[in-house]
């Protein structure tokens, strides 16, 4: 399955009109929903240390119509997006990074532990590569509860130097478990490049070690996404056991909100907001003669419904420190 | 097993005379037929048996719900983690205690934090089963008593059995409850039959077993080094200082109230324990008693590896592990009065 190359908007289709649009107002309602993050952080709502994936969200639109009711996803700290994919409100998530009562752990999680099992969403990991073999586990437990469950499990590029990335994914294709492991190349490792931390950068080639398929393809466009990544779910609900898929994409902000990313190259963000979700997908609805009343709509809509959600989060009540202990034990 | 006299006590119990390994295979074979959902993996557990052969034929019996796994902690409890999120019982294997550090981050950070951070949404009653200790020939990364690390995480429960039938009765309660539990065993212990009541109700978690009872000193202990505790306080008796040995098999949660009635009644502390002094979870048995207000005739004794390595030479360790002597001697030392 590794061909050297990345697959890319040139083989997929990029679908109807209808899914491009549905996908670039996905894209937006996550955009919105961090930039009013960035705002509410910088305004000292929220507090501490918050990592937004602005730029990266075609990565979780893709695969969030490929995720089951019986599926379970494992997510890092920059794991906003992919809590939304898999449907959570965005006013509990608010209310989360907020601290307040109604948020989705009822403060117990904060930004980078958010955790919604209701949602199949198994949580953000704050420890970088810990939710790969927390991943392998829930694909386990697929073999022996009759579910056919797939556990999809995301992560950076970082994460892809970490020993429990690696355990996890010798584990799971050791004993055939239908995980998707799914890297975000974003080509920063926190601050630093992953090209100096590597010796091959080329990170999807390191599956062909634990005996599994493994390609890089292009993580800003939707379409390419839930066509690679339904390949993957595909082969792991056929038995075929894991996947590793390296999506490579760009984060348009810093590692976490104040980043002063010092460390960025000349020119490096003009390219990336060239290619970047957004671009991708508006440019794809102009060339389908879809009009700009429509296309700006989709951004128009998303920011009010975030505003309408951190309002709701912001007129909650803090989270009760009544309640901090309960939930240690049984 | 087969060899082994069994007499009935009553319908559905019964009295064997296992060793404490066999008695842990005898608790897990009871979770495996009466809990479904559980699962028995780690290194060379399933095929093999084991490396003490604790887990033998419980592959051959149970079928695919047990298995090996590579040699990989982290990927064994990190996925010990995620299967009891969704729902299954895993029963882990860490070979040695020393080897679970390479994958503290999935004990700590991960397992220790699933029913908390999601509010109860989610449980991880996971069962990790490891063992520690001090045994002839054992190198420094085999032969640490690391209790008061795990001691130090709330949200997960910790025992360390020292008998055979608290092995058997602290595993199947291990197994049933819904929280985290690392069950600490020690390699000394696994030979030697005892007798074993099998099939009893699934106890509570807790409790302590007061192994011997006394009137001048308590000393608070637990894990394999109970039997110098015992017999320093045999030797004592003969040099008529009564000394009460509490014995914990469960540290989390700590019998607190029945530690501070004893001392209450003796007026002097002793806590005694294989792992080193400082940080040691003996001093926290100290600081409850103190806390308490208990009024103690003499300063509080901290009896333990005295800070320091573990070295592999016999005569090393006897060195530094208080025998069953040194132990009696200062436990009399404690009982004079200024």
């Amino acid at each position: 399955m590794d061909t050297g190359g990345m697959a890319t908007g040139g083989t997929a289709t990029g679908g109807t009109d209808d899914q491009v649009l549905a996908d670039l107002r996905e894209v937006w309602r996550m955009r919105a929903f961090e930039e009013k993050v960035r705002e509410l952080r910088l305004a000292g709502d929220a507090v501490g240390s918050i990592h937004l994936g602005i730029g990266q969200e075609a990565i979780a639109v893709g695969a969030a119509g490929l995720v089951r009711d019986e599926d379970a996803v494992f997510a890092t700290y920059r794991g906003h997006n992919w809590a939304m994919a898999c449907g959570v409100a965005p006013a509990a998530l608010f209310g989360e990074l907020l601290g307040r009562a109604t948020g989705i752990n009822g403060g117990r999680g904060g930004s980078a532990h958010l955790t919604a099992p209701a949602h199949r969403f198994f949580g953000e990991n704050s420890i970088v590569g810990a939710g790969a073999p927390i991943a392998a586990g829930a694909a386990l437990a697929g073999r022996f509860d009759g579910s056919g469950r797939v556990a999809l499990t995301v992560f950076g590029d970082g994460a892809m130097n970490q020993g429990a990335v690696h355990e996890a994914m010798n584990f799971a294709a050791a004993l055939n478990l239908p995980v998707v492991f799914v890297c975000e190349n974003n080509s920063w490792s926190e601050l630093t490049p992953i090209e100096e931390m590597v010796r091959d950068p080329r990170l999807h080639r390191r599956a062909a070690a634990y005996g599994m398929p493994g390609e890089r393809i292009d993580g800003n466009d939707p379409a390419v996404v839930r066509e690679r990544l339904g390949a993957a779910f595909a082969v792991a609900r056929e038995g075929g056991g894991p996947t590793l898929v390296e999506a490579m994409t760009a984060r348009l902000v810093g590692h976490y909100i104040g980043d002063a990313e010092q460390y960025r190259r000349p020119g490096e963000l003009d390219e990336a907001r060239r290619r970047e979700p957004v671009v991708v997908l508006g440019d794809r609805l102009r060339a389908a003669g879809v009009g700009e009343d429509v296309i700006d709509g989709a951004e128009r809509a998303a920011r009010e419904e975030m505003e309408r959600a951190a309002a709701e989060a912001l007129a909650a009540p803090l989270a009760d420190p009544a309640n901090v202990k309960e939930h240690l034990y049984v | 097993m087969s060899e082994t006299a069994v007499r009935e006590v009553e319908a559905g119990r019964s009295v064997r005379s296992l060793t404490y390994g066999e008695a842990v295979n005898a608790a897990l074979r009871r979770c495996l037929s009466e809990l479904p959902e559980t699962l028995l993996y780690g290194e060379d557990v399933a095929k093999p048996g084991g490396v003490f052969g604790v887990t033998r034929g419980l592959r051959r019996d149970f079928g695919e719900r047990v298995f090996d796994t590579p040699i990989s902690e982290s990927a064994i409890l990190g996925s010990a983690v995620g299967a009891a999120m969704l729902g299954r019982r895993p029963i882990v294997e860490i070979m040695w205690v020393d080897f679970s550090l390479v994958a503290f981050d999935q004990i700590v950070n991960q397992l220790a934090n699933v029913r908390y951070v999601s509010r109860g949404e989610l449980a991880a009653p996971v069962v990790i089963r490891t063992q520690q200790g001090s045994a002839p020939g054992a190198c420094a990364q085999h032969s640490q008593s690391l209790e008061a690390f795990f001691l130090h995480v709330p949200g997960l429960r910790v025992a360390m059995p020292w008998t055979a039938q608290d092995a058997y009765d602290v595993l199947v309660a291990a197994v049933h409850s819904d929280d985290p539990v690392l069950v600490i065993e020690n390699r000394t212990l696994y030979t030697g039959k005892q007798d074993v009541m099998l099939d009893g109700p699934v106890q509570p978690l807790g409790g302590l077993r007061v192994r011997r009872e006394g009137t001048d000193a308590t000393v608070v202990t637990w894990g394999a080094i109970t039997a110098r505790a015992l017999q320093a306080a045999e030797a004592l008796a003969g040099r008529g200082v009564s000394v009460e040995v509490l014995e914990l098999p469960w540290l989390n949660p700590l019998p607190t109230d029945e530690v501070l009635a004893s001392v209450r009644r003796t007026g002097r502390l002793a806590v005694l324990h294989e792992a080193n002094v400082t940080g040691g979870f003996g001093a926290e048995v100290v600081a409850r008693v103190a806390g308490a207000g208990v009024a103690l005739r003499r300063p509080p004794l901290r009896l333990g590896l005295p800070d320091s390595r573990v070295p592999a030479a016999p005569s090393l360790v006897a060195g530094l592990l208080p025998d069953a002597e040194r132990i009696a001697a200062q436990i009399e030392d404690l009982t004079h009065e200024n």
